[in-house]
């Protein structure tokens, strides 16, 4: 299993793999090797594009160019199915379970074990049971799976992913969801399949788990490849933090001090489903408050309870200094606080519409003719305003929106506010998914509304970005605010640090 | 219509959208003009009418229902409900007033329950209608003791019967055409209904729930108000289309307009309303009325069996949605 001067020999290889989407590449040439017998961690920020890789591994996307060796056989994999069969098992955040079955037949779905056209029970059983115990788990094969916790279940799609012959095998954040012991079980079931010689790709963003579990390591960012680091022996947390922040934050953003007004926003105590303790926090009129935090530490659960999206269960909310009682997002939209969304294909836009139906959705029901009748001369001039100021690049204001660019359907979610009387704009990752120039543009956007007066809070993955624009950081981390930090002392590692999980209380 | 100039792929998928379907009904009433015996002809038109009448009434309604991304079955028995409960109560107080609200309001209420139902209880429209249908289906039963009620009252068989301009045979008594009033409120609401769509916020709100209701909800809309008020107006609108049919009948009959709801959502969806909703627009919605309307009576006139009709009605049905996802897929390609 090794070469003569004694290196492993790597059985998964990335070769120059890109995948560009329209308007921005998720992979730019990435090339790395993991060895057999070895677990391999693979991290960056949020959006660095890990999960574009492991869903190429995996099958469910192509890349646009380059390629991947398994055990030296160039693959291109045009399915799910085709990874599998050629012995790739990617474990998903989300497993590909069937609650409702029984342990055995989860492991056998799709090849259950037949005899005479009827699935033959025993077999099932046995090969159930040895897969299982090959695992360190003693589980009932049928036990039903809804009756297995958490960490249980993903030791079954792992040994769901073995018995289909798998010798690589990725998981994506795999104790995200687990307790400490349930933690030490897996990295036992990991150190395991190190053992019988598969690849293993590790993605998680706690580092205190890849110095524990892994031989080698790749930073990603911006979709580019970093560095691999062969051995950890001898790292420290802080160079991997380094490599994953990277370019320094320059001028591009042209960000320049502004005078700050009285309090625009002011949240004490807001409360609310899955937000697990109270948030306040304040922001000035004419002042961007970066709003930080990894995938899922509740950066947008914040801004949809201050919209109204989502019911606050407590808390009260002062907009301009007056009180403002937001149950629904026209409650907020009237007191002058807007949201855009960071899902813009779900949240935002209405597809089959043209771009004046998208703009003038929100702001019509204050320039309407006796009736509800539309004002169609309102409705003109302002979307022929909002294209002119906004620079909205469209053959016509009748064009259907879904057939303009991401960073063109962005401005005209940002002309549908534009068109309110806005106080306060939370704008959640307002350039996710268009391209470089549409980018700087929001971004001088930004600049411009806070200098009218107007407070902004911004919620971004990308830390230069969260860093370039704001004049405050506040940082999140698993549901609660970690900290607030001045522009001044807001370097990328001290953010980071805030948005890093905490390493797990061992429960008594 | 575009105003800009935007020549590009799809433009002319999108002209064949806007027009396709009054295209269609050109080449079918010219194609059964031609081979149809007693087609063209001022009676056949007139009955023609007559009988798209009670599908485009409710048409209009249907087309905001789905074009909000809903669904609305209960419409089909609500027809003989509301004309059943107009007959009831004419035959207790003989007040044509207090018989015709009575229907409408019973409509709107069952049609305020589906829309509360649809919007506050998130219950799946299709199971919510469903459910009352048979409900209303047993009310109508109920009401008319499983029997038909006779109307003898003179003013409500006017109200049916009465036409303008009415034109006469030469020479003779005997009608050579009219146009009646259902066929005139069919026309009224064809022409409200499409105004309501194009022109107000109710309107446009109605088509942006149906595009992208999660959308619409973080725009401000008033997404479950919208939902209510359209169910609302559907139930009464479809028990306004039962007391026209009622009167134009002379009788409440709880087993009139089976399978209605069938031949107005297949009007809607020939006229180019998408299932998925978002889409609608009411010039095509009474080409689709008037589609469905003339292969039914082309089909009486060939004196081809009711049942054969079922198997033809069943057809359009399933080869309009069949190009309702073709269009689907080709737009989001």
């Amino acid at each position: 299993m090794a070469n003569a001067d004694g290196a492993p020999v790597p059985f998964l290889r990335f070769e120059n793999v890109a995948k560009r989407y329209p308007g921005v590449a998720a992979l730019r040439g990435v090339s790395f090797d993991v060895a057999e017998g070895s677990v391999h961690a693979l991290i960056g920020e949020n959006g660095a594009g890990k999960s574009t890789l492991l869903k190429i591994l995996g099958g469910s996307q192509r890349p646009t160019s380059g390629c991947l060796r398994i055990g030296g056989l160039e693959r291109d994999f045009r399915s799910t199915s085709e990874a599998i069969a050629a012995g790739v098992a990617v474990i998903q955040q989300e497993l590909q379970l069937v609650p409702g079955m029984t342990v055995g037949e989860n492991i056998y779905l799709g090849h259950l074990p037949v005899r005479r056209g009827v699935v033959d029970r025993r077999r099932l059983r046995e090969l159930a049971a040895a897969q299982m115990r090959r695992l360190g788990e003693e589980i009932d094969p049928d036990t039903r799976l809804a009756r297995l916790p958490i960490g249980q279940r993903q030791t079954v799609e792992i040994a769901k992913a073995l018995s289909r012959g798998a010798k690589v095998v990725a998981f994506d954040e795999p104790t995200s969801s687990l307790s400490a012991r349930e933690i030490d079980r897996l990295f036992a079931v990991i150190g395991e399949l190190r053992r019988s010689g598969c690849a293993i790709l590790y993605v998680s963003h706690r580092m205190e788990e890849i110095f524990r579990i892994c031989d080698a390591c790749t930073v990603l960012r911006d979709g580019g490849h970093v560095r691999t680091h062969s051995s950890l022996a001898g790292l420290s947390q802080n160079s991997f933090v380094r490599d994953m922040v990277g370019r320094s934050i320059d001028d591009v953003f042209g960000y320049a001090p502004r005078p700050l007004g009285p309090p625009a926003l002011e949240v004490d105590g807001l409360s609310g489903p899955r937000l697990p303790s109270p948030v306040s926090l304040e922001v000035r009129q004419g002042e961007i408050l970066g709003l930080f935090g990894l995938v899922g530490a509740g950066r947008t659960r914040l801004l949809k309870l201050l919209f109204g999206a989502l019911r606050p269960s407590g808390g009260s909310i002062r907009i301009h200094g007056r009180p403002v009682a937001v149950r629904e997002p026209i409650d907020a939209i009237r007191a002058g606080l807007v949201y855009c969304t960071e899902d813009r294909k779900r949240e935002g836009i209405v597809p089959m519409l043209s771009v004046t139906e998208n703009c003038n959705l929100t702001a019509r029901r204050n320039n309407l003719r006796a009736f509800g009748v539309v004002n169609e001369r309102w409705e003109r001039s302002n979307v022929l305003g909002q294209i002119g100021a906004l620079g909205i690049k469209t053959p016509s204001p009748e064009q259907l929106i879904r057939n303009l660019s991401g960073g063109t359907q962005q401005k005209v979610i940002l002309a549908r506010w534009l068109s309110e009387e806005v106080k306060v704009m939370l704008l959640d990752e307002p350039t996710r998914g268009i391209d470089i120039g549409a980018k700087s543009e929001i971004y001088s956007l930004i600049f411009r509304l806070a200098r009218e007066g107007m407070a902004l809070i911004v919620v971004s993955s990308d830390l230069p970005e969260v860093l370039g624009l704001a004049d405050r950081v506040a940082v999140m981390r698993e549901g609660r605010l970690s900290a607030v930090l001045d522009r001044a002392d807001a370097s990328p590692e001290r953010v980071l640090a805030h948005a890093l999980p905490l390493e797990k209380a061992v429960p008594a | 219509m575009s105003r800009g100039a935007n020549p590009g792929p799809g433009r002319v998928g999108a002209a064949f959208d806007r027009a396709g379907m009054l295209l269609v009904l050109a080449l079918l009433v010219a194609l059964c003009a031609a081979t149809v015996r007693g087609f063209v002809g001022p009676e056949n038109v007139m009955n023609l009418l007559l009988q798209v009448s009670t599908v485009g009434i409710v048409a209009t309604t249907m087309l905001f229902c789905l074009a909000s991304g809903n669904f609305d079955l209960s419409v089909g028995t609500l027809i003989p409900c509301g004309g059943v409960l107009c007959a009831l109560i004419l035959r207790q107080t003989d007040n044509l007033f207090l018989a015709t609200a009575g229907a409408l309001a019973f409509g709107a209420t069952a049609g305020l329950i589906n829309g509360l139902v649809v919007a506050k209880l998130k219950i799946n429209p299709l199971i919510t209608t469903l459910s009352t249908m048979m409900m209303i289906r047993g009310l109508a039963f109920v009401f008319a003791d499983g029997r038909s009620i006779g109307i003898s009252n003179e003013a409500m068989l006017n109200l049916a019967n009465s036409a303008f301009p009415v034109f006469h045979r030469q020479g003779s008594d005997g009608v050579l055409f009219q146009i009646t009033t259902p066929v005139w409120i069919c026309l009224a609401l064809f022409a409200f209904f499409g105004f309501v769509l194009k022109r107000t916020a109710f309107g446009r709100n109605t088509l942006a729930i149906g595009g992208n209701e999660e959308a619409a909800r973080l725009a401000g809309i008033a997404v479950d108000r919208v939902k209510i008020i359209i169910f609302a107006v559907q139930g009464l609108v479809a028990s306004l289309a039962g007391v026209l049919l009622a009167a134009r009948l002379g009788i409440g009959d709880p087993k009139t307009a089976q399978g209605s709801e069938l031949s107005i959502i297949s009007a809607c969806v020939l006229g180019g309303v998408s299932l998925s909703g978002g889409v609608g627009r009411m010039s095509n919605v009474i080409a689709g009325v008037f589609i469905m309307g003339v292969v039914e009576n082309a089909m009486n006139l060939l004196n081809i069996d009711s049942f054969y009709q079922y198997i033809v009605r069943g057809a359009i049905l399933l080869s309009a949605v069949i190009f309702d996802q073709f269009r689907q897929r080709k737009g989001s390609g």
